[in-house]
């Protein structure tokens, strides 16, 4: 079980050398493979994100949730999206409709690309890259590109408004989003997200660095546009901000990218402060989802929970408080590793 | 700094919170609001120029449907009116009734406030928990009068129907738990840092121009001015009751909250009394089939509704329905003060504003 995936890409890589394809043919084959199946998988796992949230919320409210189409509602999520693909295209007509149409894909595309870095067990990082936490950041602040074409494209003031806020917010929180990792990449040494796991197997890094985890937490919530962050989006001011005027499957794309982002974001923070695949018993994998998925909840507590923030204050809460928080955290983790490198010797 | 351009968001009046059809015009700068306008009449439905083609017994379900959030007491206002313009007496079980539902009404309209702040503030749990609690009073009104938001239940001189039995265990246990509902409102939703944040010194409403815009109500109460009709303009025995007016002092969003947070408690004070005071005995008084009022009288009934001063202005002219009906709307006066507090804020806090304003369109659109 351990390495049933690592296992069966090396027997079909064998295979399809058998078949007479050359080293290079069958790798690029086995990469197309890998990426279909991260492409369904994520799409998958939206699917039940989105019931579980469902579920959740209604749990936390006092609701039901849904409950109608299969056990627990589960196949309500699948309906969702059914009537989703089955929508009428409306691309009013005042619209830059090449970047419009273009937006939902750059989205999509820009969240699924994040997935090439996390390991996602033993050995299962799509592409073992060694400046892998470097690649993940700078490919997730590409969103806001994605945002800010929605938003220019729609010829919508709401829309407008949605894009100029979220692209204040994503300068605002790259900073302190990057800053607090600062403090695992100085004990670990390295960017390779495999390196850093291999270096929890002793000691998780929550318990290493509990101030970078907070502050990663909180800013990586701003940079998924979840609540209280969802700025963006702020339903109850800006209508659905940047996508106000998206509807049927464009709409949805936005949707899956945004919990595609989340499973994501989730799935760095469990490897890079609870040690990743690593865990007793049970295969390397499933260590990677039950992680990803706790932390995800603690993602939708936080949204059901709160109210929105103001955008000045989300700007000060940044600037104020968790830059300088995250500059502090890298400046004791600096001294703490000095201070440990000469009791050693 | 940047020279930048302004521009007009249109807030409504199709709106996720404007809360029914209200459409606010603001002139922004960025994210801060430079105006800000009101239009309303969106919900027009001309109740008064109806009253004038209805007897007066038919015209309370329209009254009823003025503010459908506290529907009682609009009806229990329009009946008021109503007596006072013939001089029908109603008893004394029927007045402590009326306290009851109207107080009733009062707490369910406050607990749709405080979710709708929530949920405009996107805690979209807060509204949930509201709207539970606000559904037992539902269903009190429904074992009532058989109607759950719209019950027509008052009755010129009266109330259509005694309180049935399994409505007291229901009302006691309703009021035992509403120290428990209060505290937990008051951990998920005002305790919370960030609706603090986003609440307090926000659309600061200084007495001053409360009174010189006609505020009433919560609004008013909670800009220091401890004013309710209940205590000025004794009406419905509400010198009976031992309670106190909730006044808050500095005027701001997060104070026309506690008000209505405190103003639920002493509603439930007020109907606890009411509960032991009340009297056996009839329901309806004596009421003449045909009500024709004396040719020009004309008639000024007012009381503390949950919004503020609700008004009837009645004239006669001697027939079986009333020559003209004009409704004082509190949400429609208190609405007017939205450009003042608003104007220097964000675009965030207009929601904020509208949602502490506490209008309701059917009310101040007619």
């Amino acid at each position: 079980m351990e390495n049933l995936f690592v296992n069966l890409a090396r027997a079909l890589s064998v295979w399809l050398q058998h078949l007479g394809l050359s080293p290079f043919g069958s790798d690029l084959l086995l990469l197309v493979l890998q990426w279909t199946a991260i492409i369904l998988i994520i799409t998958l796992n939206v699917l039940i994100l989105v019931w579980l949230e469902r579920k959740i919320s209604g749990f936390m409210q006092e609701r039901l949730g849904p409950n109608r189409l299969g056990p627990f509602g589960c196949f309500q999520t699948i309906a969702d999206t059914l009537k989703l693909l089955t929508k009428e295209d409306i691309i009013p007509s005042q619209t830059d409709r090449l970047i419009f149409k273009t937006a939902p894909m750059f989205f999509i595309i820009v969240s699924v690309l994040l997935y090439a870095v996390i390991p996602m067990g033993r050995d299962m990082a799509v592409v073992d890259l060694n400046v892998g936490l470097f690649y993940f950041i700078s490919v997730g602040s590409l969103t806001t590109i994605a945002i800010l074409m929605a938003g220019w494209a729609s010829n919508n003031k709401w829309s407008l408004l949605g894009a100029m806020r979220s692209v204040a917010q994503m300068i605002s929180y790259e900073i302190p989003l990057a800053f607090s990792l600062l403090g695992v990449v100085m004990i670990t040494g390295s960017l390779n997200l495999s390196a850093i796991v291999a270096a929890q197997s002793h000691i998780w890094f929550i318990i290493l660095q509990p101030v970078a985890f907070v502050t990663f937490f909180i800013a990586a919530t701003a940079e998924l546009n979840r609540g209280p962050f969802d700025m963006p989006e702020a339903e109850q001011e800006l209508t659905a901000g940047a996508f106000t005027e998206y509807s049927g499957m464009r709409w949805a794309l936005f949707f899956l990218a945004e919990y595609t982002n989340l499973a994501a974001v989730s799935a760095l923070a469990a490897t890079l402060f609870f040690g990743g695949w690593q865990g007793p018993l049970l295969p390397s994998w499933i260590w990677i989802i039950i992680k990803t998925y706790l932390i995800m909840l603690v993602f939708m507590w936080l949204k059901w929970t709160f109210p929105r923030i103001r955008m000045d204050h989300l700007m000060s809460l940044s600037w104020k408080v968790l830059i300088p928080v995250s500059l502090l955290n890298i400046l004791v983790t600096g001294v703490g590793i000095e201070i440990f490198k000469g009791m050693r010797w | 700094m940047f020279k930048t351009d302004r521009y007009i968001i249109n807030i409504g009046p199709q709106h996720p919170s404007t809360h029914g059809g209200l459409h606010v015009e603001a002139v922004m700068d960025g994210e801060e609001v430079v105006d800000v306008m009101v239009h309303l009449g969106y919900v027009h439905r001309s109740v008064e120029k109806i009253a004038e083609s209805r007897t007066y017994p038919q015209f309370i379900p329209y009254a009823a449907r003025l503010d459908y959030m506290a529907t009682n007491l609009p009806a229990w206002g329009y009946v008021g009116a109503v007596e006072k313009l013939t001089g029908v007496a109603v008893p004394e079980r029927a007045q402590y009734i009326r306290v009851i539902m109207g107080e009733l009404s009062r707490i369910a309209s406050h607990m749709m406030f405080v979710g709708s702040l929530a949920i405009d503030l996107a805690a979209t749990t807060g509204l949930l928990y509201c709207l539970r609690d606000r559904e037992r009073i539902m269903d009190m009104f429904e074992m009532t009068s058989g109607q759950r938001l719209l019950s027509a239940y008052m009755r010129i001189g009266g109330v259509s129907h005694d309180l049935p039995e399994e409505f007291f265990p229901a009302i006691r246990s309703f009021l035992a738990d509403v120290p428990r509902m209060l505290d937990e409102y008051n951990g998920l939703i005002t305790g919370n840092e960030i609706l603090q944040a986003r609440c307090s010194g926000i659309g600061v409403l200084d007495p001053e121009t409360a009174i010189a815009y006609g505020v009433t109500g919560p609004n008013l109460r909670a800009s220091g001015i401890g004013y309710d009709l209940r205590r000025a303009d004794l009406y419905g025995f509400y010198d009976r009751f031992d309670f106190e007016v909730a006044v808050a002092q500095k005027g701001d969003c997060l104070a026309r909250l506690l008000v209505r947070l405190e103003e639920i408690q002493q509603s439930a004070k007020i109907i606890g009394q009411a509960l032991e005071q009340m009297p056996e005995g009839e329901i309806l008084g004596k009421v003449p089939k045909v009500l024709k009022p004396e040719k020009g009288r004309e008639v000024y009934h007012r009381i503390e509704s949950a919004k503020g001063e609700l008004g009837y202005y009645l004239v006669s002219d001697g027939t079986e329905k009333p020559a003209r009906l004009h409704v004082r709307a509190p949400s429609f006066i208190n609405l007017m003060v939205l450009p003042v507090i608003s104007r220097g804020g964000k675009l965030q806090d207009i929601i904020a504003n509208i949602a502490t304003l506490d209008p309701v369109l059917g009310e101040s659109d007619r």
